[in-house]
């Protein structure tokens, strides 16, 4: 069964809540049905027809084709199955998200994966600020899953994490990790200033050593530890990464002893 | 007693009788095989047999960095107890003392099973806050700070209710140095059956037992029927020619396994022969009303 593909018809003129085309809520609604699904945000209902062509008809595999940084919330609330989009998006892709997978293309805005507790999300582009953080006023952002950025990250990447892993593979802005109470965030590539910020626990793993760091990071050898071993593997078999992050005997900080100091910072040394 | 012969040895027409038993697996590794293998056998000593050490563990195969987890060499080790509290009981103070304790150690689960048993989980306090916890790979591991780095556990590994504990052959010879190459022959052979341990020193035991005995209080004693010293005095199963006897006894992950090692092992004395190795092969059994598995030696024949 060909997969459920919704083709964006024409830029669209007011941003869209893409939170309904997801494959629990599009399985066994008839193509009318699917059609009338309300994805505006104005006054007037903008319905799903309006602005998308809506072909094939296995809802567990979706495919939105087109880009445009209108298209907010895709894949939010995802539970299982997969969404695939073929160009950018707005904000909060993913959010909340508990299972399955979703993958875009292109860019994505604001608050990818902002409080995702599980499943994938991978974004071949960059993504914009606050990648896996809480929308203001929630305690805690992403508690699960995988969020792959393979392009850059701007800031507060991974703000507030609680588990899971947050992977960016061409750098990323300033505060990553800002205030993280646990889990993992991998970056390659350029960090900007103050990672780890306020962070109480949780690994900031970088393949290289952080330029800009919080002076309240203490440096703590280059332990010979298993777990560099073990998540380097980790990260090959997921193809997040082609080749070892750390390596053996990687760099180690503790930090931020602002708060009660049990984060770290590991990274690959020699660069 | 029926025998048959096979390569000029003698086979008995009898069975191995063997228990259902609680199992577990880890792999245990460290910056070279050596240290993973010191690790495991420190954790593995004392462990020949439930009635006097709580669980019956060894060492179930050496992994290359290739199929461990942390890509550093390891074993994956097996531990066999009767029940599922004495299982986890020796697993955490074995752990604990043996594995924790051990430079470079890191250890892993090494079966997936009916129901979780704690490995790091139990041992995490050992880092009195300082350990932290990772998540990934749908895996839950530890790290606990220690004196050469982190010791890096998983939290739980599995538990198999379907062990089977007590396979075992014995090998007649006209000699104790005939007995004992038999028996290595055998334990070489069985050492390579995936998830088949010999839970006694180098595999071999000399001191088969009988259920209960004239003392008060004592579970298992001598097997005199097989002690060629008493084979005057008593109604012995040996024949003139037999001067020593050496048992291996089998642990399993599941029947199969079992099986399979018997077969290992049979084949590998049958090929041995008579003049060098065992005049004639036997197993142990206690007439079989007390065990649920029954290996028939006529039907593990290569």
């Amino acid at each position: 069964m060909k997969a459920l593909t919704f083709s964006l018809l024409a830029e669209p003129e007011e941003r869209l809540d893409l939170s309904g085309l997801a494959p629990a809520s599009l399985a066994g609604l008839t193509a009318l049905q699917i059609a009338r699904l309300r994805v505006g945000t104005g006054r007037d209902p903008v319905l799903a027809g309006d602005v998308f062509k809506i072909t094939g008809k296995d809802a567990d595999s979706v495919i939105i084709e087109g880009s445009s940084s209108r298209l907010d919330r895709v894949g939010s609330g995802l539970g299982g199955g997969s969404i695939r989009v073929t160009g950018n998006v707005g904000h909060q892709a993913g959010r909340s998200m508990s299972g399955g997978s979703l993958h875009i293309e292109g860019n994505a805005g604001d608050h990818a994966g902002s409080g995702m507790i599980g499943g994938r999300i991978e974004i071949r582009g960059n993504a914009a600020d606050n990648a896996g953080a809480p929308l203001a006023g929630e305690i805690i952002g992403m508690q699960g899953g995988i969020l792959i950025i393979r392009g850059k990250a701007g800031n507060y990447a991974g703000d507030r994490l609680r588990r899971g892993t947050i992977a960016i593979l061409k750098g990323c802005g300033d505060y990553a990790g800002y205030r993280m109470i646990a889990g993992t965030i991998v970056v390659t590539g350029g960090v900007g200033a103050m990672p780890g910020y306020l962070m109480k626990r949780g690994s900031l793993l970088f393949d290289r050593h952080p330029e800009h760091l919080v002076p309240t990071f203490m440096p703590c050898g280059q332990p010979d530890i298993a777990f560099s071993g073990l998540f380097d593997r980790f990260l090959i078999d997921e193809n997040i990464m082609t080749r070892p992050l750390l390596g053996q005997r990687p760099g180690r900080y503790g930090g931020d002893n602002a708060v009660s100091g049990k984060g770290e910072v590991l990274f690959r040394r020699g660069r | 007693m029926q025998q048959l012969t096979c390569n000029g040895v003698l086979i008995d027409d009898t069975f191995a009788e063997a228990f259902g038993m609680r199992a577990t697996a880890i792999i245990i590794t460290a910056p070279t095989l050596k240290w993973a293998r010191q690790a495991a056998v420190t954790m593995t000593g004392f462990a020949t047999s439930v009635i006097g050490c709580g669980c019956e563990a060894a060492i179930d195969v050496e992994l290359p960095e290739t199929r461990t987890p942390d890509g550093r060499p390891g074993c994956r080790v097996m531990i066999f107890a009767m029940g599922t509290d004495e299982l986890q009981k020796q697993l955490k103070i074995r752990l604990g003392q043996c594995v924790l304790t051990s430079p470079g150690s890191a250890c892993f689960a090494g079966l997936e099973g009916s129901a979780p048993l704690d490995l790091g989980n139990s041992l995490r306090y050992f880092g009195d806050g300082w350990q932290i916890s990772k998540k990934f790979g749908g895996r839950h591991y530890w790290r606990v700070p220690v004196m050469d780095g982190e010791f890096l556990c998983e939290a739980t590994t599995g538990l198999t209710k379907n062990a089977v504990g007590g396979g075992n052959l014995l090998f007649l010879a006209a000699d104790n140095a005939k007995a004992l190459l038999a028996a290595e022959r055998a334990v070489a052979a069985i050492e390579r059956v995936p998830g088949a341990i010999m839970p006694f020193p180098g595999g071999v035991v000399r001191s088969g037992s009988k259920v209960g005995g004239k003392y008060k209080g004592m579970m298992a004693s001598t097997n005199d029927a097989f002690a060629p010293t008493l084979r005057g005095v008593v109604d012995s199963a040996l024949t003139p020619d037999i001067n020593a006897v050496l048992e291996v006894v089998i642990d399993g992950e599941t029947s199969d396994a079992v099986a399979a090692a018997m077969r290992a092992g049979l084949k590998a004395v049958i090929d041995l022969g008579p003049k060098r190795g065992a005049l004639r092969i036997s197993a142990g059994n206690y007439g079989g009303k007390l065990g649920k598995f029954h290996y028939h030696l006529k039907d593990l024949l290569p």
